[in-house]
């Protein structure tokens, strides 16, 4: 799992860097400053998914499956929230303000870099329900732990990425 | 209770029909049987890839030719790239690595064997996917099919202004593909070479192959994914109309050779590193010596590794980014020569009082030493900017670089090639042919791009379909194309000694070099489990201990 | 054969040795007509090259030396250390390795890099980072799929092709400073003779300049893959005099010159679609998409030299750019035969 780590970091890499080599370089259309506001709540969502998805894996580590469940419940409705949050500010900028990806290249670099993070959210999220079903039928035990530890890891750079495209994205590059 | 009177079940088991032995292949998980898998694709796209080389020498044999179209030719130039890196040598590296890792280490197989058949399935699809174009795909002007932008595919002659259809959409995701492949074997690599070393074995007691194989792999992590991140914005830019490369919008067309380059630049590594490593394993076993200096060889790799991520933009000395970029790029690429030499003189010093056999792979192995050393020298030569501002985009580069791909890794190749043929077919291959084989490429080799470096010199540069009569180009281009045939007929020889010695050869023994690591010690063919019991060794030379109890190797390591 | 009594003769000799087999290598092949250099990037003749060729022979021979000092090693190694057919079957000693001898060849190969480094890095400021003198000429190189295109801002003239730029003395320099800049994909200019290459990329402004010492046509090509013709975007450059130089560019500032009638030829020209591509200056043709065509006579070949400037070239050109130049850009014009014979001999009027 580090190893893929590192290469997805790689790819979000050369993303971040596309990002920081394009700004302020746009020809038209909408700048950062004028559309974009920090989304707080929802990273403040995501970020707390990182406790909570670490309570369960101790949880579970500790014989405790019903808490471990709860937990895990909870990292992915937080998850959830965080990606509702990605969808209203797309659906605010692309119908309110008119940005889109072949607008500027703020458009083509803010949408292809929070995608993929998106992406990523998307794919986390599918695994984490994958085994909150295999949770409600009883099939997750303790001795799963290492493997749920190894799930945690990509949830955790995930948000992880997510810092570091909030960075970028609302600090930065406003 | 007698056994006459029960009635054993008795069934004929039938034996296998085609289908289920293609069954079997097809769903394989072993790490023995991918790696055949990975060859013999690496193979077939071989020939192939030749075959693109020779239309295109062919054509260029004079000037004026017009053995093929333009628009043929720089369709031939982009497969021929493209196939030779990605669908020749990554596969067939990769299946040197997963079939001899596991053996090396002591393992039974690799960390995820199910990840394994991923990784090929998807590097065999995105080759298919890359050929399809043919069918169905247009080119430049919409006046082709198979992509024609060249291996590297500069912006923006890749965008749909200028590559109207499909092809490009083709080289992409074909590379997208197979990306994905190489990256979950990579993944495989590191942990195996991490998590699955037999007892006894340390990191610093594990053979030179997998050291090599583990560094190659992690540069494969880190450069292939700026590739997928470029071919996906690539993607962004021709369908959904984002602007990364677009220069009308206040993109970068510059941009994209840096993602690229820092992709290609340690992609280079990641081929030469394995070419490193059979080097390694075999040279010492034919000079009947231990490799010299084994720590600095494995420091050097770790050096090679970090380096080549700091020198990509020697591809770009060209492009205009300013005299103190030029210079950090100068340094960067001449300082990676200092670890590269190293190991040349490392190999030198393990032949250096040996007793040395001129077997095949050893042939292979003296003529690699030979053609490395040129080439990286001629790279040197580049690494000083201004005179790259002359070599550069010419012939004198692609010969550079096939000097060290086929001079350096294809030669290294053929050596591992008849050195691990009869632990993997049990059957020894014919010596007479294998020497045949290798005079025969020699001699074509040398005339091919021995003499390719004059046109460079003398201002031809590449990727051009015809030429002008007068530039005293000629006469080379004359001889290179000579040279293509006999390399063919090399190869023809070599493919004919793989077949006929799988079948008529005589049976090779467990152990026909007198070699010393872990794979020699079991059956040739090494059986679904490779080792009855799993071993434990106490030095870097299994076997030498086990052969010299009076001398073994951990009383001096 | 030559003694090498010491390591000067030797490098002398390198040198000299190369420099007579790259020689070699352009005068042992077919006629060159008037161009005995050609574009050996060996012959330099202006500065940038010069100061590249310098450092060329430096870089050559510290390879070169390396190279024969490790090929005598393997040589000998393998000459030396063979299994003999009388061979006790006794493995030869162990040696497992050496921190001095691994020091040794480290430490040696770091101080060739340095001193490489050193006169890159000299040669790399020489060329790039030179003062532009205010006398310099300057022109602005755009490329385009499959043809160059030049103007001279300070003169107002355009011209396409075939570069003229005036000769350079070493007491008073008179060099050419290009802003190179394409229209479309990727370029690269390259005249071995006169310099090394420089990139031409859209949205990224590149900076080259030349300074020939001899008057001469020095020829190149393209060195970038920019598309199918990326082969015959062939370079031209002209150097000349001074004088010669300034009559150019007077003639080139000319506008096309009007006859008393406006030519079948011309009104051919003028209503089909030419004048959506090309210029004739004081005509209503200002198309920018191909090459100027006022001075169109004053050139040595056409299509970037695909083809030599004749009248036959000239009629097969319009007829069908494909069959020279096939993935050239211009359209065949679907032009009757009168109507090509006009148009070709009022083209032989814009001179």
């Amino acid at each position: 799992m580090s190893a893929l780590i590192a290469a997805e970091a790689a790819i979000f890499t050369i993303f971040v860097v596309a990002y920081l080599f394009y700004v302020g370089k746009s020809l038209s259309g909408p700048t950062p400053r004028e559309v974009l506001s920090p989304p707080f709540f929802y990273t403040f969502c995501l970020l707390s998914s990182s406790l909570t998805i670490h309570f369960a894996s101790r949880s579970l580590r500790r014989w405790n499956v019903r808490r471990f469940g709860a937990w895990w419940l909870l990292t992915i409705t937080l998850g959830a929230i965080f990606l509702y949050g990605t969808a209203s500010e797309w659906h605010r900028l692309i119908y309110r303000d008119g940005l889109t990806i072949s607008t500027n290249l703020f458009g083509t670099t803010y949408y292809s870099l929070v995608g993929l993070h998106g992406f990523h959210v998307v794919v986390g999220l599918v695994c984490l329900s994958t085994v909150m079903v295999f949770t409600l039928f009883g099939a997750v035990k303790q001795e799963h732990a290492e493997q749920i530890d190894v799930l945690s890891l990509y949830w955790h750079f995930v948000d992880a990425v997510w810092i570091v495209v909030f960075t970028v994205v609302y600090v930065i590059g406003r | 209770m007698s056994t006459e009177s029960i009635a054993w079940p008795t069934t004929t088991a039938a034996s296998p029909s085609f289908v289920d032995h293609l069954h079997k292949w097809v769903t394989t998980v072993d790490h023995k049987r991918l790696g055949i898998l990975y060859i013999v694709y690496a193979l077939i796209f071989l020939v192939i890839g030749g075959v693109e080389a020779t239309v295109m020498r062919i054509q260029l044999i004079r000037p004026h030719n017009n053995f093929v179209s333009p628009q043929v030719f720089n369709r031939m130039f982009t497969m021929h790239g493209t196939t030779m890196i990605f669908f020749v040598a990554m596969p067939i590296l990769f299946g040197f690595a997963n079939y001899l890792i596991p053996l090396m280490i002591g393992a039974r197989d690799m960390a995820f064997p199910r990840l394994n058949a991923f990784g090929f399935w998807m590097t065999a699809f995105g080759g298919l996917l890359l050929y399809f174009s043919l069918i169905g795909a247009n080119g430049l002007y919409g006046a082709g099919n198979a992509p024609d932008v060249g291996w590297f595919a500069y912006a923006p002659l890749t965008s749909q202004t200028f590559s109207v259809g499909h092809s490009t959409d083709f080289w992409t995701l074909a590379l997208l593909v197979s990306g994905f492949g190489s990256i979950s074997t990579a993944v495989n690599i590191v942990a195996t070479v991490l998590c699955m070393r037999c007892p006894g074995m340390t990191l610093a007691k594990m053979p030179l192959f997998a050291w090599l194989n583990l560094v190659m792999a992690g540069l494969v992590i880190l450069a292939v994914s700026p590739l997928t991140a470029a071919q996906i914005m690539l993607l962004l830019d021709r369908y959904l109309g984002a602007h990364f490369f677009d220069t009308q919008a206040g993109g970068s067309a510059v941009i994209w050779m840096h993602f690229f380059w820092i992709f290609g630049h340690p992609e280079v590594y990641v081929l030469v590193l394995p070419a490193f490593a059979f080097a390694s394993e075999i040279i010492p076993v034919f000079s009947r010596k231990a490799i010299f200096g084994y720590p600095v060889m494995v420091g050097a790799t770790v050096a090679i590794g970090f380096i080549s991520m700091s020198v990509w933009a020697h591809h770009m000395f060209t492009v205009g980014m300013g005299a103190n970029a030029n210079t950090f790029f100068v340094l960067s690429t001449m300082a990676i020569a200092v670890p590269t030499g190293i190991k040349i003189f490392n190999w030198l010093a393990t032949m250096w009082g040996g007793k040395i056999e001129f077997k095949t792979p050893m042939l292979f192995c003296i003529a690699f030493l030979f053609q490395f050393l040129i080439a990286g020298l001629t790279g040197v030569m580049m690494s000083a900017a201004p005179f790259d501002w002359q070599l550069g985009n010419s012939y004198f580069v692609v010969a550079h670089f096939h000097y060290v791909i086929v001079g350096g890794i294809l030669f290294t190749l053929f050596a591992a090639f008849y050195y691990w043929f009869p632990k993997m077919s049990g059957k020894m291959y014919s010596e007479i042919l294998g020497k045949l084989h290798f005079w025969l490429f020699l001699i074509g080799f040398h005339l091919t791009f021995d003499f390719m470096h004059v046109p460079g010199l003398l201002g031809m540069p590449r990727r051009i379909y015809t030429y002008e009569p007068g530039r005293g180009w000629d006469s080379w281009n004359l001889i290179v194309t000579i040279g293509v045939f006999f390399q063919a007929a090399g190869i023809l020889v070599f493919l004919g000694n793989l077949l006929w010695s799988y079948y008529r050869g005589k049976d090779a023994g467990s152990d026909p070099w007198d070699a010393w690591t872990l794979e020699w010690s079991t059956n040739s063919p090494p059986p679904a489990y490779n080792f009855a019991s799993i071993p434990v060794i106490k030095s870097r030379r299994p076997l030498w201990d086990l052969k010299h109890p009076d001398d073994p190797d951990w009383k001096y390591e | 054969m030559l003694q090498m009594r010491s390591s000067m003769s030797r490098f002398l000799a390198q040198t000299i040795g190369l420099l007579f087999w790259s020689a070699a290598a352009v005068w042992a092949s077919e006629p060159k007509g008037s161009f005995p250099d050609g574009t050996n990037i060996f012959a330099p003749a202006s500065t940038p090259a010069k100061s590249i060729f310098g450092l060329s022979l430096f870089v050559l021979a510290v390879t070169g030396a390396i190279f024969l000092v490790v090929f005598a090693l393997l040589l000998y190694c393998v000459v030396k250390f063979r299994k003999r057919k009388n061979d006790d079957g006794r493995e030869p000693p162990q040696v497992y390795g050496s921190n001095q001898v691994e020091l040794a060849w480290t430490v040696i190969p770091v101080l060739i890099v340095v001193a490489l480094f050193m006169a890159t890095a000299r040669v790399i400021a020489d060329v790039q980072k030179a003062a532009r003198p205010d006398n310099a000429i300057e022109v602005i190189a755009i490329g385009h799929q499959f043809w160059w295109e030049y103007r001279y801002p300070a003169f107002g003239v355009v011209t396409a092709n075939e570069l003229h730029v005036p000769v350079s003395d070493a007491h008073h320099p008179t060099p050419t400073f290009m802003k190179l800049l394409s229209a479309d994909t990727d370029h690269s200019f390259w005249i071995p003779r006169l310099a090394g290459k420089t990139d031409l990329i859209p949205n990224h402004p590149n900076s080259m300049w030349i300074d020939p010492h001899e008057t001469g046509i020095y020829l190149g090509q393209c060195a970038q893959y920019c598309g199918t013709q990326h082969a015959k975007m062939l370079l031209r450059v002209y150097v000349q005099s001074q004088d010669e130089f300034a009559r150019w560019i007077q003639e080139q500032r000319q506008q096309a010159t009007v006859g008393n009638a406006v030519s079948q030829g011309q009104r051919i020209f003028e209503t089909t679609a030419c004048i959506n591509c090309h210029t004739v200056a004081g005509t209503v043709a200002n198309g920018r998409f191909g090459p100027d065509l006022t001075h169109l006579m004053s050139r040595d070949t056409i299509a970037a030299g695909a083809a030599k400037n004749t009248p036959e070239n000239l009629r097969q050109w319009i007829l069908n750019p494909a069959a020279i130049k096939p993935g050239s850009l211009m359209p065949a014009m679907q032009l009757s035969d009168p109507e090509l014979d006009a148009l070709t001999t009022y083209l032989e009027t814009l001179r």
